[in-house]
């Protein structure tokens, strides 16, 4: 397989789960403030700093509002990362491997992204419709990963799209828990109260989590909450399932067998990361301090990807002198 | 209610559907009954439905100048333009001799200079082309094949007959159009086109690697595209071909000369690549040979070919076939190698340079269109009837003084087509591009792109400046 279309397969699929993560922030963000007591203002800055966008933001926009927020989050094209931007991205990056994946795949995604374009050219967003276009996206993602494993063989462009798309939501799904972090709690005595527990369930709700976690554990208990979202083998869009899946595909490329030692350095981080959280229980999180915990594992899942691209795609020709 | 032909007029024109008395011609006879049964809503939904999924496949090009980067798509009229069996038949051995015989004169140009030393083609009009390139001097393309792929441009005048307009023999594009079209044609007048019988054009993508294959030395041969890139107008048609054919799309990033051959990175290092059909430009395939700056080339690449380690379609070197002074000369080319007349004849192309063309230039240049040799796109050029005193005055002198540079044709009104107009059929003028395959046997493939200058008296086709496209059935 090119390198490059392995580069672009792996982008196109991790755009995608980014768009759909940043539509999870938003939609989970506009019921969280319908929510809240009258005497509690919404809170729209802590999505910016998990994005980990502050710097851009204020520049762009000064004070996070939410008119502000939603228009740089999703439409605005000044942000690499705005929703717009991100399927605009995975798009370019498709319709330079057009020859490779199916025709559904790239239609699919083509009239996804004008369609979200055509969204951002209308003006005023009003509250009914913008809860409604954030699922719209999640939906528009989720029926894109669906066409995926209908309709591609798998093969090594496979195994490079799941690699993408894995690293990608272990990251983000990180990212919900964080945001937890910054939302400013009315007083520090209110932990535990019923404010600080519509937060947690908020977190839980923009990871599609809350059914499944109710099943596994009944009441809602922030500690238990992280162990759900960070250490549950079965749920698929929890950091270890999602490292899981990621490393069983990174093996399945370079075609070792998971059970042998490893064959280049990034698999050599992934695993190593995976066994962390294979290891890790969530009292030791806590600990050594959740975010700064979360910061850690950010910086470790960036390494194997960084080293995905060093080992696949920037190949170059040995002995060969650049002229 | 439905559309009706009723009040269609020819303008005196020749028109491909209706003859000079307004009666239908025979093979077009079903397209019409089918037209004036249909709800015209049916009709209209249907052509709506084609552009709609034009748009959802992505076979657009962008609009620079727009700000937005708007995308649009090439128009398509859904009502297709139908060409005879016989007529068909014709035009196969025309494109055939022609091609034959271009493809004798570019090995002869870049080797022993026969036609030149006969003095049959001026050495110094060959010479004096810009896309006559020295370093292809010499060269012995795999199988002595040098243009592989051909879109000849035909138009019909106001007699009905056919004519070559140009011979693009540098890597021509449009097929993909033509493809989509009939896969849109056959969803949109099932019945019609099971009754009229037309010929299929579906198998290009595999005639193309059975070409490409062919090329190559090796006997199981690594096939791929070379493209500029997704910025690039004709970027779906390279995607679109390397997908069909199954084979790589690659950008000059993905390709490397390492030990004397050419090679692709991938995820599992370096791949030996046999046969490039690549659709950038002669002068930006290798820095190290053609122009320095090229950022879309692969260095090294030329002298892997000229060792016959790597196969190029088309090669190097053919633009100066197709060139607008060389061009006036096909006819005699054609007689020269093959001892036959051209089956299809030449647009009347006078040469400035010839005396007596020359004085016939000068005397009806309010009837002529005065064309710069060198310049391409519409610039330079004069049309005569459209005129004033004062530019066919300055043109004159223009001529007088450098005569090499200009050749004359005169104007030729294009027949036309009906297409759909504000919910009408109006006549429009159009063109055909037919394609040509040279591998182990010259194939024309039956059909072709016909562009329609949509514009209201335009003669224009282009889809820059308001063309669009039909689809093209060849009957049996």
């Amino acid at each position: 397989m090119l390198s490059r279309v392995a580069n672009s397969t792996y982008w196109v699929n991790r755009y995608i789960e980014r768009a759909e993560n940043y539509a999870r922030f938003m939609g989970v963000n506009f019921s969280l403030a319908l929510d809240l007591p009258p005497e509690v203002p919404p809170q729209w800055g802590p999505i910016i700093i998990t994005m980990a966008e502050e710097a851009s933001f204020r520049q762009l926009y000064g004070a996070p509002t939410r008119d502000h927020v939603v228009q740089f989050v999703t439409f605005d094209t000044r942000n690499p990362n705005s929703i717009l931007s991100c399927l605009w991205a995975a798009r370019e990056n498709a319709r330079s491997i057009r020859e490779s994946i199916s025709r559904e795949m790239w239609e699919h995604l083509n009239q996804f992204y004008l369609k979200v374009r055509e969204r951002a050219d209308k003006r005023n967003h009003d509250l009914n419709d913008l809860q409604d276009f954030y699922t719209e996206v999640k939906m528009g993602s989720q029926l894109f990963f669906g066409i995926v494993d209908s309709t591609i063989t798998r093969n090594e462009g496979w195994h490079f799209g799941r690699v993408g798309r894995f690293l990608e939501r272990a990251d983000k799904t990180s990212r919900f828990v964080d945001i937890k972090y910054f939302i400013l709690l009315p007083d520090p005595n209110t932990v535990g109260a019923p404010i600080d527990l519509l937060h947690w369930t908020a977190v839980l709700k923009s990871a599609s989590a809350y059914n499944m976690y109710r099943q596994a554990y009944g009441v809602i208990n922030p500690t238990q909450i992280v162990e759900f979202l960070f250490l549950d083998k079965k749920f698929p869009r929890s950091v270890i399932h999602c490292l899981r899946q990621a490393e069983t595909s990174l093996y399945e490329i370079s075609g070792t067998s998971l059970t042998s030692r490893y064959s280049n350095s990034a698999e050599k981080k992934l695993s190593r990361l995976c066994s962390e959280f294979e290891f890790v229980d969530v009292k030791e999180i806590f600990d050594f301090g959740l975010h700064e915990y979360i910061d850690q594992f950010q910086a470790r899942n960036n390494e194997v990807a960084a080293d995905i691209f060093n080992t696949f795609f920037a190949l170059k020709p040995v002995g060969e002198q650049s002229s | 209610m439905a559309f009706t032909f009723d009040h269609y007029k020819t303008d005196g024109f020749f028109d491909e559907m209706f003859d000079e008395q307004g009666n239908v011609r025979p093979a077009w006879q079903a397209i019409r009954k089918r037209v004036e049964e249909l709800p015209k809503d049916e009709l209209l939904n249907r052509q709506h439905a084609a552009e709609r999924a034009l748009m959802q496949m992505g076979i657009t090009f962008n609009v620079y100048s727009d700000g937005a980067g708007t995308e649009r798509i090439m128009p398509i009229d859904i009502v297709p333009r139908v060409i005879e069996g016989q007529e068909w038949k014709r035009l196969q051995d025309g494109l055939r001799q022609r091609i034959t015989a271009l493809n004798l004169f570019l090995h002869d140009v870049y080797n022993d200079q026969k036609i030149l030393k006969d003095g049959i083609v001026p050495r110094a009009l060959v010479e004096s082309c810009q896309c006559f390139l020295l370093p292809c001097m010499g060269l012995k393309p795999p199988k002595g094949i040098w243009c592989h792929i051909t879109g000849t441009d035909l138009i019909r005048d106001d007699s009905g007959t056919f004519m070559v307009l140009e011979d693009n023999l540098r890597c021509p594009s449009g097929v993909s159009y033509m493809l989509e079209n009939r896969e849109i044609s056959k969803r949109t007048f099932p019945e019609v086109f099971e009754q009229m019988r037309v010929q299929p054009v579906s198998n290009y993508p595999v005639r193309l690697l059975e070409m490409l294959r062919h090329i190559s030395a090796n006997p199981s041969p690594t096939v791929v595209v070379l493209t500029p890139g997704i910025y690039n107008s004709a970027y779906f048609e390279h995607s679109y071909l390397a997908q069909q054919m199954g084979v790589e799309l690659v950008e000059n990033r993905d390709l490397v000369v390492h030990d004397g051959f050419v090679k692709m990175r991938t995820t599992k290092g370096f791949q030996i690549v046999d046969t490039i059909y690549r659709r950038i430009d002669d002068s930006f395939l290798d820095p190290k040979v053609f122009r320095p700056d090229s950022m879309l080339g692969i260095p090294g690449l030329f002298d892997v070919y000229k060792k016959g380690r790597v196969a190029l379609a088309n090669a190097p070197g053919t633009g100066v076939a197709d060139d607008k002074v060389i061009y006036a000369y096909v006819p005699r080319i054609i007689k020269y190698y093959l001892d036959e007349e051209p089956v299809i004849p030449n647009v009347r192309t006078y040469m400035c340079w010839e005396e007596e063309d020359r004085q016939y230039v000068l005397d009806n240049i309010d009837q002529l269109v005065v064309k710069e040799a060198n310049e391409a796109g519409g610039y330079g050029m004069l049309i005569g009837p459209k005129s004033t005193r004062a530019q066919q005055r300055l043109f004159g002198m223009k001529i007088r003084q450098n005569p090499r540079n200009y050749i004359a044709q005169p104007t030729i009104s294009l027949s036309r087509v009906p297409a759909i107009v504000d919910h009408h059929f109006e006549g429009r003028h159009v063109d055909l591009r037919p394609y040509i395959l040279y591998g182990e046997n010259i194939e024309v493939i039956p059909g072709g792109l016909t562009r329609v200058a949509l514009r209201k008296g335009s003669l224009v086709v282009n889809s820059s400046q308001g063309g669009g496209s039909k689809d093209t059935w060849v009957l049996y």
